[in-house]
């Protein structure tokens, strides 16, 4: 119960905090509202209006992970600018439950991309997006949501020991946003990519609101999306229990 | 002589002490990979689309992307001065503003010719997009006209930063505008009239224009127009950056927001 307590108070506070920030809250709506423009007129362009509500759809969950990419990934890098990070992790709480409710609520930030995009497509492009499966569409946008922050969670473990941890958040926005299907079929692109898709939970994420939206069914894809939430989770607890050690064994916690 | 020293010496030293991308860690993600990224992903979208050639997007990205590290360098040449406290110092030194400021850009130019060029090799490789050497020789002087014009807009959100402290937050969003406006993806024609007309009055339009005109076979002759009106628009938004600077300047000792951060 106190980790549930302690999971719902550090998010509620984080998202707050967020939403406070121009570069956190502002931008992180604003820039995927420019790369979705450009695909509403390319895709217009190219005379495949069909296809209009599935990128709007993508273009809306590809700022979930605008949202999350950089705030996420340096996260434990801002509480060591901070000074925090030494009490963080000597505090009796698992640091675990400490960061995941921040990179939650990064990826939080992100619904109000998805309200945003959806908004700018119909009222500027009036592109209307069908939504027939109410219940699972929600869900798979939820799922959305809890895997993309479960994966910045483990970006955020994993790039503990770089100073310049944001900029390999950065760097992963084009690649997810490609590999995970957002505007671009996966079965277009090369044939050796395909494993890195289906190891990321957007991928199935999206998928489920695609099929929940035009009448599809999402239930296998919904599971595929939580399954690897919670997978990115256990691999983050363990790897961040292990990096944490090693950083106090090599007095390198405070490394500023 | 002084100008000179100021403009030539005191622009590297100040790109290489406050441009904070230099150290590999940061310089390779930022601006070689995304940008190469970047190139995949739009010439991925057109392909889905069924919308232009592979050639079309790395031509187009490889130009746009100049705009990050000359925006995002100029704005340093103040926000950053100012974030460390040393903008004061500079202020009230007897040096002349203009190799002080003009100095800065320099440095910033070379930078963002640099990032369009490996971006366009790289880009073009990858995705097997092929430019003859001789495109490259006459893309030179292309590639220039867009950093300096891409510079001239990174010294108004230079000036701005006198004034505002969010300069990152700023340089996006001019970034993702040039995304939008600058030809780089959708052709002007695809644009509706007034953000066509917009376009225009933007630095890159007409490089990204004049480079694909050149990839095509056109010679430096045949878009010297078009390449005119680059250097035009650098020529007044860096007109505009200054004047601004002298303008936040003055204000900034009037109001004693110089060193608020």
């Amino acid at each position: 119960m106190q980790t549930v307590k302690l999971l719902a108070f550090g998010w509620a506070l984080h998202f707050k905090m967020l939403s406070q920030s121009a570069f956190d809250g502002f931008l992180a709506i604003l820039w995927p509202l420019f790369f979705a423009t450009v695909a509403f007129f390319i895709y217009r362009h190219g005379s495949k209006e069909a296809a209009l509500a599935p990128v709007a759809l993508g273009a809306a969950v590809m700022g979930v992970w605008t949202a999350t990419s950089v705030s996420a990934s340096s996260a434990l890098q801002r509480e060591r600018r901070l000074g925090t990070l030494e009490l963080l992790v000597a505090a009796p709480t698992n640091l675990a439950f400490v960061l995941l409710p921040v990179t939650l609520a990064t990826s939080t930030i992100g619904l109000y991309c998805i309200v945003a995009t959806l908004l700018w497509a119909r009222f500027l492009f009036g592109i209307h997006v069908p939504i027939a499966h109410p219940f699972p569409f929600a869900l798979g946008i939820l799922g959305v949501v809890l895997t993309i922050g479960a994966l910045g969670f483990v970006m955020a473990v994993v790039f503990v020991r770089s100073r310049r941890a944001w900029a390999m958040g950065a760097l992963t926005e084009f690649p997810v946003w490609l590999l995970c299907g957002f505007l671009v079929p996966i079965s277009l692109l090369p044939e050796w990519t395909r494993p890195l898709s289906w190891a990321l939970g957007p991928t199935w994420g999206m998928r489920a609101i695609h099929a929940s939206a035009f009448g599809g069914t999402p239930w296998a894809d919904l599971a595929g999306c939580y399954a690897l939430a919670i997978g990115y989770v256990a691999v983050g607890g363990l790897l961040l229990g292990r990096m944490i050690d090693a950083a106090r064994r090599q007095a390198t916690l405070s490394l500023t | 002589m002084t100008s000179l020293r100021i403009f030539f010496i005191g622009g590297a030293i100040s790109f290489r002490a406050l441009f904070g991308w230099l150290t590999p860690a940061i310089y390779i993600p930022t601006m070689i990979l995304t940008p190469i990224f970047q190139i995949i992903f739009f010439a991925y979208i057109g392909r889905a689309a069924g919308g232009r050639s592979d050639e079309f997007y790395v031509i187009g990205n490889a130009l746009q992307y100049a705009a990050v590290p000359c925006l995002f360098a100029m704005a340093s040449t103040i926000a950053d001065e100012r974030f460390w406290q040393t903008l004061g110092p500079i202020l009230i030194s007897p040096a002349r503003r203009l190799p002080l400021f003009l100095g800065r850009a320099l440095p910033v130019i070379v930078n963002g010719l640099l990032t369009c060029a490996v971006s366009l090799l790289v880009g073009g490789l990858l995705l097997g997009v092929h430019f003859p050497g001789r495109v490259w020789v006459t893309l030179v002087p292309v590639l220039l006209a867009a950093t300096f014009s891409c510079t001239g807009l990174g010294l108004i959100t230079a000036a701005i930063g006198l004034r505002v402290r969010e300069t990152a937050v700023l340089s996006n969003v001019f970034i993702g505008l040039l995304l939008v406006f600058c030809g780089a993806n959708v052709p002007l024609d695809d644009l509706p009239g007034a953000m066509s007309s917009i376009s225009r009055v933007l630095p890159l339009t007409h490089a990204i224009e004049a480079a694909r005109d050149v990839a095509a076979g056109a010679s430096l002759g045949s878009v010297d127009s078009l390449l005119g009106r680059e250097v035009l628009i650098g020529v007044v938004y860096s007109a505009l950056g200054f004047g601004l600077i002298r303008f936040l300047e003055q204000q900034s000792r009037r109001l004693a927001t110089l060193e608020r951060v």
